[in-house]
């Protein structure tokens, strides 16, 4: 399968301190790449730079072959990048309705599905429910299903995940698993970060360890799970 | 009872011009964390350009929305040339936009000179209406309902249309608004003519009221400093409720105890950011 997305040597920076050294890493297309590591390992500093969030000062970030690095978060989401922040970040002012139609960009590109705002609240039946609501008044596990639609009506051709399932009841993550499972069925190619391990081992394709902003280790979900030395070592899990 | 409902339709009439020269100051604030201290002295400018084309024969309808569209296009020049380059940058964008002031004060003062002048209402607008024992001048009736007007046009904008919900997307995370694909740097020069605009309309509308004067600018800015700060920064229905709140305040004040007028017109602020720092209806800034 071809690259969706590929950083090389991606070096990015809070202030003076290198945060993400040198990066090497490759999305394939339709397939969930889980981007795992201890607190600090550069993970949302990886996510940040790919939406253009945060500037890199060296390296190249490619879309489908073409040069992300150095455009404005706008025009990233434009090219095809749609990112669900850690945290996020809805806009508790405005209705949900509004958050899908301020989001909501036809797609430019063969996009292996499209998410029209019918298309989205079908995938989060709760949200149809909600449309009119405010946002900064739903719990928790309403405003991550809606950060994923809202990412999902730019009609991105990868979408960035940054811990989805973070502070969410056992039965939300479960949905949110289940939204990420059928979004991959539809071969959207997804770039995951996830603290929990059972969950993102059940998802992706490809596991990347970052460790100090560097790749500490890259293979399969299942090596990595039967490698309790390598799970310890990288991941503090024993 | 004459003079108390007389009062009221004055503080009513200064609340609405309050609303026009603060609602865009409080937009482009909540927006681009933008203090534009020039916003007083382009709506003296807007008061003055108004005067000049009302001189030079336009009737005074054509002449408010010619100036509202030439202050517009000024602060969108200024926003594009000028303060795109200081983004996030407070001091530099608190100089500059001080500075622009002082340019366009002397700007007006070169050019129309340091007297006084009346900007005359148009005909039909002439005159008083009598109420029983009030007798009320027709114009002031007529800013009332126009800057009620403009408060309900600017809500419609934008809590009920999407570049009103972007307008507010961006004012709450401005980094995840373009993050979805909103594209900030068009949104702040629409916010920016936006609110300029309506700076140099609330000049040509509040002229026959206030007059036109070179000091115009130093005696509104500080009134609208004070209803951003009561209602909120950004938000509209801060600007709005904190324009007439500061209206009543500055018109009864300036009537019943004229040597605290000052002091009874600042003590709210002062306590409401003991009490609220982010205004009435403004959130937490992050």
């Amino acid at each position: 399968m071809p690259d969706a997305l590929s950083l090389s040597n991606v070096h990015v920076y809070h202030g003076e301190i290198c945060a993400v050294r040198g990066l090497e890493l490759t999305c394939a297309e339709g397939a969930v790449t889980a981007l795992l590591g201890r607190n600090g390992a550069g993970k949302t500093t990886t996510l940040s730079a790919i939406a253009g969030l945060l500037g890199t000062r060296q390296g190249r970030i490619d879309l489908f072959g073409a040069p992300l690095e150095g455009r404005g978060p706008e025009a990233i989401c434009r090219a095809g990048i749609g990112l669900v922040p850690q945290g996020r970040r809805i806009f508790p002012s405005l209705t949900v309705l509004e958050h899908l139609q301020i989001a909501y960009r036809a797609p430019r590109h063969a996009a292996t599905r499209v998410f029209d705002i019918a298309g989205v609240e079908a995938l989060f039946p709760r949200l149809r429910e909600r449309r009119r609501q405010l946002a900064g008044s739903m719990s928790g596990g309403e405003q991550q299903m809606l950060a994923i639609a809202r990412a999902l009506a730019t009609n991105p051709r990868v979408l960035l995940l940054d811990e989805p399932a973070e502070g969410l009841a056992p039965q939300i993550v479960a949905e949110v698993a289940d939204a990420i499972s059928a979004l991959k069925a539809a071969g959207l190619s997804i770039l995951l970060v996830e603290h929990n391990l059972p969950l993102a081992l059940r998802l992706a394709d490809t596991c990347v360890v970052l460790s100090s902003g560097e790749v500490a280790w890259r293979g399969g979900p299942d090596t990595l799970a039967n490698d309790p030395d390598l799970m310890a070592h990288h991941l503090g899990v024993h | 009872m004459a003079f108390w409902v007389s009062q009221t339709l004055n503080a009513l009439a200064l609340g609405g011009l309050l609303f026009m020269l603060a609602s865009g100051f409080s937009l482009i604030f909540g927006l681009m964390r933008v203090a534009n201290l020039a916003h007083g002295a382009l709506f003296m400018l807007g008061a003055y350009v108004g005067l000049a084309l009302v001189k030079a024969g336009f009737g005074f309808w054509t002449a408010a929305a010619t100036t509202a569209v030439l202050v517009g296009v000024l602060g969108g020049v200024i926003e594009r040339t000028l303060l795109r380059h200081l983004a996030g940058r407070t001091l530099p964008q608190v100089l500059l936009t001080l500075g622009l002031a002082f340019i366009i004060a002397d700007a007006c003062l070169m050019t129309w000179g340091g007297d006084p002048m009346r900007l005359p209402p148009p005909p039909e607008l002439a005159g008083a209406v009598r109420f029983g024992d009030v007798v009320f001048p027709r114009y002031r009736l007529f800013v009332i309902f126009a800057s009620a007007a403009v408060a309900l046009g600017l809500w419609l904008l934008v809590e009920r249309t999407r570049a009103g919900a972007m307008i507010r997307a961006a004012v709450d995370d401005v980094g995840m608004a373009r993050a979805i694909g909103v594209s900030a740097s068009t949104l702040f020069t629409a916010v920016f003519c936006l609110g300029t605009a309506l700076a140099g309309l609330g000049g040509v509308i509040g002229g026959p009221i206030l007059s036109v004067y070179p000091s115009l600018d130093q005696d509104m800015l500080p009134l609208a400093l004070l209803v951003v700060i009561l209602g909120g920064a950004g938000s509209l229905a801060g600007a709005f409720v904190g324009a007439y709140i500061i209206g009543f305040i500055y018109t009864f004040g300036q009537v019943l105890v004229p040597d605290l007028a000052y002091v009874i017109l600042f003590l709210p602020m002062v306590a409401v950011l003991a009490v609220a720092p982010q205004g009435l209806f403004g959130r937490r800034l992050g």
